[in-house]
């Protein structure tokens, strides 16, 4: 049963909340041991809260969009007085005195909040490998990393132990996981969702976001813990800005109808349904080797693109052949929908990865500066304040966490900065630009979520640039502070899924579930092959 | 060592800038909802913004950023869109281990202070911060070398500060001190701040070196920190002077380094130098966005401004008061009353020193200026003595009211020259060996004399004598001539 199926039956008063909660409780009690996709199951915390919403509806009042749903929330969100550990020794035993802004409207909705899920510590990492409290698995195939960071919401929806999580994306973190996982995941516009609450990693970077199982539900979720927040000076509200403040000079996507030929939509209440006549451009450089052959449109176009000097722009390597195949279905399945589909050169796209890992330790460096054993957490004494600092986050951070506080540090020292930190920044806005010069012509991009379906545990712990590379896909949405959402489209050689991105301009994910890139989101769930196979306890939900 | 006396050679000239951080007086801290106030239980005043709990996000107070550009418009600074960057160095007191403040794009930039001697020190920049918390080393001595252990109070983490940054214009120990002194009355007279360097509401570093006399060159300064008045302002620069000059004088030259101004021994000690100096490692905020600058709320700001010190000063000078008077007078907001007094129509001279001398600084609310006014009239007019006049002062300061109404209630009731004169040579006649004595006498019998005399007018005519014209009396009595 999908999100919104079960908070219609709620709120019709056909489930009871605790019945659906109980429900997954036992999916929980039966696969968690094997899949470790949490931190923390709040089974008491939970029967509380849908016994609430069961009595609400008893008395006849409206239990909001998400009654009785219950919902698994990454375990770098704030939840009061419940733990909060980011996956992190260092942070062992803090329970915050508050809820972040996207949990407290959770709760507002009428959702039930199942548990804290697992993540790479400070969510950094590609695997959920780095989790301090061990590896959550893939429930698609045990062997597998469900990706990362939010890899343990991933893998709750995958397993139905929620229809939805809350993730949250730096460079990729939910699109990722989503993808190998088989969910689907969005990442906000930068500003989107309010990010008081959640532990920060790489502040100009972080957002959160939903992961669900249909499209439909991923945006009914994202309605609820999106829109302006006076605790975060970085929020906005789509309906009352030109474009959030990340944007270079660019007018705002709210509100765009998309589709230039879209005559047949006169009145302001008619939705606008699929992608007839949406511009969609395939990304070159992040498609590995797809190249326009057979494509509608054929062929690159880099004129008019700020350093597109010719067709052939240098594109990332990596991307498999069976993920490059399947996204070329899916640029063929929106242009049977009706899209105008077309190649296009992004040059820039390809220094993202080097930008992002710059940036993102820089601003680590400094957000994981608190975890000094001063205040909360983890405490190793020292015979001086420096001692205990020097103790604590040598025993409380983990290695990965370790490798970008240093590289983050260093980049920004006197003396590198200019050569690593404010080249990138420089990179950074060299992405946005060229970006935006896209989207001048296209309504979405679109490109795969990630260079591989899952891969094995342990087949790149050893080498963190290869782990790093699972990214590149994702990262220019981050960078540029734009929207993009992982959709599943169909499987890989190992019969694992595979994610397709399709990627918008500011404020594209506005309004929720309506516009273009919900519309494109749709219609590749649509035609999507065949639905991926979920494994035999997660296939029909509860 | 006085503060007057040249603290170093003439063939040497003192170098001097300030960094001036100033509390500013808002109801809340810079970013979130905690009360901004001194004094409370430690640990009282906070939340999970100001003590940097993970996933907390700051919101910029915007009463701070008011306050701050009011400030920035009394410096004549010009006010851009800026920037919040963190600067990170690990301090226990430092919630979030790093501070939020302002780099390479300050709020306010370029001004200039004028000072009362007429010199004037440019202000490079005054932009917003915030405060860290306190930290009390506990064990033997409270210093953090013999401390057992710390205690933390982070009431003061997140108040909103402005940090004044100078630029090395100052000359002389007198003008560091009136440098820091204007800022002080600048703060007070526009409100952003109280400005009390006691209660560390403002505290002031000075960037102290020395050059040769007439060179233009910038030597190694240092920074001499805990500068709690501004006695110790004046010491401490001229001790960090001498001390330079020394150090160049024997073929060494001072190293670049933060000192601890330590008032009891009257020096400065070596803190961090430069070498342990840490890499701030500055960035943008990214938590926060820009502050825009507002041609309309400067504007704004600019209309609401109270007049300056330098204002107020010019227009007393520009109604006849001296320099020094002037500059005494609005440091003690008494200058309104004076110029209200003169308008009044009352003579200027007598007034800034009946007021100067004689009104106490802290109590003369209930002194109205036509009061004011009426009693240098009656002094002008002789129907007073300076005696008497200052008497009635203090009894209008307390409340008394009108001057003619408290002379008559002190019996001071005008005394006329003739009835004066009958008195003194009653006296004459009732004590005729003093009086030779006095007309004979040279030096300090007379001068004895001179006194009885005049005790015994006094005595007669029951304190309403001035005792200046019995004093003229009796010399033109003894030489003979008529009064």
């Amino acid at each position: 049963m999908t999100a919104l199926g079960i908070a219609a039956a709620v709120a019709a008063g056909e489930r009871s909340a605790r019945s659906v909660l109980e429900e997954h409780l036992d999916r929980i009690a039966e696969r968690e041991p094997e899949i470790g996709a949490f931190t923390c199951v709040m089974a008491d915390e939970a029967r509380a809260a849908a016994s609430e919403i069961d009595a609400a509806v008893a008395r006849g009042e409206r239990p909001g969009p998400l009654a009785g749903v219950p919902v698994a929330v990454k375990d770098n969100l704030c939840t009061r007085d419940a733990p909060t550990t980011c996956s992190s020794r260092i942070l062992e035993g803090w329970r915050p005195p508050y809820d972040a802004t996207a949990v407290q409207r959770l709760r507002a909705a009428g959702a039930v909040i199942v548990g804290k899920t697992n993540l790479d510590e400070f969510a950094m990492g590609s695997s959920t490998e780095s989790s301090a409290f061990g590896p959550t698995r893939n429930p698609r195939d045990l062997s597998r990393v469900p990706g990362g960071s939010s890899g343990g919401s991933a893998a709750a929806v995958a397993a139905g132990f929620a229809p939805l999580a809350l993730g949250t994306d730096t460079g990729g973190s939910v699109r990722q996981p989503a993808a190998l996982c088989g969910a689907v995941g969005l990442k906000p516009t930068y500003g989107s969702v309010s990010r008081y609450g959640l532990v920060a990693f790489a502040s100009s970077l972080d957002q959160i976001g939903p992961i669900a199982t249909s499209v439909a539900d991923a945006a009914a979720l994202f309605e609820v813990v999106s829109g302006p927040d006076p605790l975060d000076s970085t929020s906005f509200d789509p309906a009352a800005v030109a474009a959030p403040h990340v944007g270079e000079g660019r007018t705002g996507a709210a509100g765009r109808t998309g589709a230039a030929g879209d005559n047949s939509v006169d009145g302001e209440d008619e939705v606008p349904e699929g992608v007839e006549g949406l511009r969609i451009g395939v990304l070159a450089e992040l498609c590995g080797g797809l190249d326009g052959g057979g494509l509608g449109s054929g062929g690159l176009d880099g004129s008019g693109l700020a350093g597109g000097g010719g067709p052939a722009a240098a594109g990332v390597e990596g991307v498999a052949a069976d993920v490059a195949a399947r996204t070329a279905e899916a640029v063929a399945a929106l242009e049977a929908a009706g899209a105008v589909v077309e190649a296009v050169s992004v040059p820039s796209t390809v220094l993202g990865l080097s930008a992002y890992y710059l940036i993102a330790p820089a601003e680590a460096s400094s957000n994981l500066a608190r975890y000094d054993g001063v205040r909360y957490g983890l405490r190793v004494e020292g015979s001086t304040a420096a001692e205990m600092n020097v103790s604590t986050r040598t025993a409380g951070f983990g290695a990965e966490v370790k490798r970008r506080i240093m590289l983050g540090t260093y980049v920004l020292s006197a003396g590198y900065y200019d050569a690593f930190y404010a080249k990138a920044l420089r990179a950074r806005a060299l992405i946005r630009r060229e970006l935006d010069e896209a989207y001048g012509r296209f309504d979405l991009l679109v490109c795969p979520t990630a260079p591989t379906t899952a891969f094995e545990l342990g087949a790149k712990t050893a080498d963190p640039l290869s782990m790093y590379l699972n990214d590149v896909c994702t990262i220019p949405s981050n960078l540029a502070g734009h929207p993009a959402i992982s959709v599943p489209f169909g499987l890989g050689e190992d019969g694992l899924p595979v994610g397709v991105q399709i990627m918008g301009p500011a404020c594209a994910e506005h309004p929720a579930g309506r516009s273009p890139l919900w519309r494109a989101a749709a219609a590749l769930e649509r035609a999507a092959p065949s639905p991926a196979p979920a494994d035999p306890a997660g296939e029909a939900g509860p | 060592m006085s503060p007057r006396e040249p603290p170093i050679p003439a063939d040497w000239e003192l170098v001097v800038g300030l960094e001036v951080h100033v509390e500013l007086a808002t109801a809340t801290k810079l970013f979130c909802g905690c009360a901004n106030r001194f004094g409370d239980e430690p640990n009282t005043n906070v939340c999970p913004v100001c003590l940097g709990l993970p996933g907390s996000l700051p919101v910029v107070n915007a009463r701070a950023v008011e306050l701050a550009v009011r400030l920035g418009r009394a410096l004549g600074c010009r006010v851009e869109t800026s920037v919040f960057a963190r600067k990170n160095y690990f301090y226990p007191d430092m919630p979030k281990n790093y501070q939020v403040t302002q780099y390479d794009r300050p709020t306010n930039a370029d001004g200039r202070l004028e000072l009362p001697d007429g010199s004037a020190v440019g202000i490079e920049r005054a932009h917003i911060e915030e405060d860290t918390g306190k930290t009390t080393h506990m064990g033997s001595g409270g210093r953090i070398h013999d401390a057992v252990y710390s205690l933390v109070d982070y009431n003061r983490a997140g108040v909103p500060l402005v940090e004044i940054v100078t630029r090395p214009d100052i000359r002389t120990v007198e003008q560091a001190r009136a440098c820091a002194a204007e800022l002080r009355a600048v703060m007070a007279a526009v409100g952003v701040s109280d400005a009390r360097m006691e209660e560390g509401s403002m505290r002031v570093d000075a960037n102290v070196s020395v050059r040769p006399a007439g060179s233009g060159e910038l030597r190694t300064r240092c920074e001499v920190k805990n500068l709690n008045s501004l006695r110790s302002l004046g010491r401490a620069v001229a001790y960090e002077a001498r001390r330079h000059v020394d150090l160049w004088e024997a073929g060494e030259r001072p190293r670049q380094e933060t000192r601890h101004w330590d008032e009891s021994t009257g020096r400065t000690i070596s803190g961090r130098s430069k070498e342990e100096v840490e890499d701030y490692r500055y960035f943008t905020e990214p938590d926060l966005v820009p502050l825009v600058a507002d041609a309309a709320v400067v504007t704004a700001v600019d209309a609401a401004l109270p007049e300056l010190p330098r204002d107020r000063r010019a227009a007393l000078a520009s109604a006849g008061a001296g320099s020094g008077e002037a500059a005494l007078l609005v440091e003690r907001g008494q200058d309104e009353l004076v110029l209200a007094a003169v308008a009044a129509g009352a003579d200027v001279e007598l007034t800034v020193t009946r007021v100067v001398n004689d009104l106490a600084a802290d109590d003369w609310s209930q002194v109205a200026p036509e009061g004011l006014a009426a009693l240098v009239a009656m002094e002008r007019a002789g129907k007073l003595t300076a005696t008497q006049a200052k008497q009635v002062l203090a009894e209008m300061a307390s409340g008394g009211g009108d001057p003619a109404a408290v002379a008559e209630r002190l019996g001071f009731e005008a005394m006329a020259a003739d009835d004066l004169a009958t008195a003194v040579d009653q006296v004459i006649e009732a004590h005729p060996d003093e009086w030779s004595r006095f007309c004979a006498g040279e030096g300090d019998d007379r001068k004895k004399m001179a006194g009885f005399l005049t005790g015994q007018v006094m005595r007669a005519t029951r304190g309403r004598a001035d005792g200046a014209a019995v004093n003229r009396l009796l010399t033109d009595r003894a030489t003979g001539r008529a009064p």
